[in-house]
């Protein structure tokens, strides 16, 4: 297998999830953090899931991830079950996850390994081909404590698309990141997105953010984590996140999720 | 280089005012024998091989009993830190045991194996075994859970995930315990050869107990200096550049 034919754009996965549900045991009682959630996403779709925190959102990533298991519903992958993490559904966290005792060529060597049907020399040139395409190909040898915050999910995310996943699921990737550096991401994140054709899932709580990147936004509430709205962004690529037309649409929202928080404190 | 000097001087001086002591006469130079007489004791016990003789037999009491203690620790706080069950009982026991000083272990030793390198070998296994588990499975158990879950998404399962994330990530524990157990096995190995004489072999901690026995001060104290430096000794030749290597990877050093 040549490094033309390892990264031909694979097919990405029409992902359906049917009346999820699923509640939390904690010392404060139970949580249902899911409450009958359906969601279809297309391929090779940039779909934001938004709301406040305890909306359930990170849980439903961690279910079509297979890290978590639903007590009702369904997740399907082109017609076919999940049936725990697979290689064809990669997932970026908050926190980087990188590992420390390997320097980070070796981090993103860590999943091609794994990978059935390739020679070393190959997954050698597969790994520094992802370095280069998030612009680390100079720091290959170093170790993560060396690297910015920055730096580290962009090693995050070559580790991610290394193995050649169908899906993406990133879960407030750049939450924990200073707005400049986030701002790069943006632009290098719908770069990598165009070029590589994947399905992406990707969980904030930032507004703007999901108008930035989502072809399509959708929105939570909280208590039960319930999905109450959906908004389509027509905006041509790349977006920037400071243009006005982007931002007319992440009012838009704003005001949608602002209602029904309200709504839901009238319930309660 | 300034850092050598400094030590350097702080030992030298150190070496002066036990000299100065002892020319003071502060204390009966039976008691407090000068450094030189103690240098001299030590060049001949050197000269004639008794020291050699000596320490290949405690070395080889402890390496024996060390790595036991290793060999046995290490994946038994793994599995105490994988499973409650484990961790209810062994880990309780772990926990008890630890608290036990080692020299408690020699009446036991004594009676159940006799003067032989058995009730020896047995004393520092004791000694080391259980602070290494307790140390391990901290150790695992500070994994933070999110290696886990990234390499599982990455495909990697049970046993891959052990060798090839659980095992490093706990590393710094593991060395950490590790060089607990070695301070844990030198300090029971000492008190069961001070307490023990078996005819198997003699080592330094009898060299000791005879110094003492004939009021030999210079033996005494020159025994004492070589069981602290072979501590030291261990200390940067096994464990040094272990600790290097993990600061330098993990970013923790100062």
């Amino acid at each position: 297998m040549t490094l033309q034919q390892e990264l031909a754009v694979s097919p990405s996965a029409k992902l359906a999830v049917k009346n999820v549900s699923k509640t939390f045991r904690t010392s404060g009682g139970r949580v249902q953090a899911l409450d009958r959630v359906s969601l279809n996403v297309n391929e090779g779709e940039f779909v934001c899931l938004v709301g406040p925190s305890g909306c359930g959102k990170s849980t439903l990533l961690n279910i079509i991830a297979g890290l978590e298991t639903p007590d009702e519903g369904t997740v399907q992958t082109d017609g076919a079950p999940i049936r725990g993490p697979g290689r064809d559904r990669m997932v970026m966290f908050q926190e980087p996850a990188l590992f420390p005792w390997l320097d980070v060529f070796s981090n993103v060597m860590f999943g091609l390994k794994l990978k059935p049907g390739l020679s070393d020399a190959e997954r050698k040139e597969v790994a520094q081909y992802y370095l280069k395409l998030v612009g680390l190909e100079s720091f290959q040898h170093a170790n993560i404590h060396e690297l910015s915050g920055g730096m580290k999910q962009r090693v995050t995310l070559a580790r991610a698309l290394a193995p050649n996943p169908r899906v993406l699921l990133m879960d407030e990737p750049f939450a924990a990141l200073d707005a400049l550096t986030r701002e790069q991401l943006y632009g290098d994140l719908q770069r990598i997105w165009q070029e590589r054709r994947k399905t992406i899932i990707f969980v904030t709580h930032n507004v703007r953010e999901a108008a930035c990147l989502g072809d399509r936004v959708v929105l939570f509430s909280p208590h039960p984590g319930r999905i109450r709205e959906e908004f389509r962004i027509p905006l041509p690529r790349p977006r920037d996140i400071n243009s006005v037309d982007l931002a007319e649409h992440a009012t838009e929202i704003m005001r949608a999720l602002k209602g029904h928080l309200s709504d839901t404190e009238v319930q309660e | 280089m300034k850092r050598l000097l400094t030590a350097f001087l702080f030992f030298a001086a150190l070496l002066a005012a036990w000299q100065i002591v002892f020319m003071a006469k502060v204390w009966s130079p039976v008691l407090a024998p000068s450094p030189a007489s103690v240098g001299r004791y030590l060049w001949g016990v050197l000269r004639d091989g008794t020291l050699e003789g000596c320490l290949l037999v405690t070395m080889k009491r402890l390496l024996i009993g060390y790595g036991i203690g290793i060999a046995v620790g290490v994946p038994l706080g793994m599995i105490t830190a994988q499973f409650r069950a484990v961790r209810d009982t062994v880990g309780v026991l772990a926990l008890g045991l630890q608290g036990l000083p080692s020299v408690c272990w020699v009446p036991l030793a004594l009676l159940w194996f006799g003067q032989s390198e058995g009730a020896m070998l047995f004393v520092v296994v004791m000694g080391t075994l259980w602070s290494v588990i307790l140390a391990t499975e901290s150790g695992v158990r500070n994994v933070n859970p999110i290696y886990v879950r990234a390499a599982r998404t990455m495909g990697s399962r049970r046993l891959h995930t052990w060798v090839m994330v659980i095992m490093p990530a706990s590393l710094p524990f593991i060395v950490s315990g590790m060089k607990q157990g070695w301070a844990f096995a030198w300090r029971s190995l000492m008190a069961a050869e001070i307490f023990v004489t078996i005819l198997t072999g003699f080592g330094l901690g009898q060299l000791l107990h005879y110094g003492r026995e004939l009021n030999a001060m210079d033996q005494v104290i020159g025994v004492m200096l070589v069981i602290v430096f072979i501590g030291l000794l261990a200390d940067k030749v096994l464990f040094s550049p272990w600790e290097t290597f993990l600061h330098r990877r993990w970013g923790t050093a100062k």
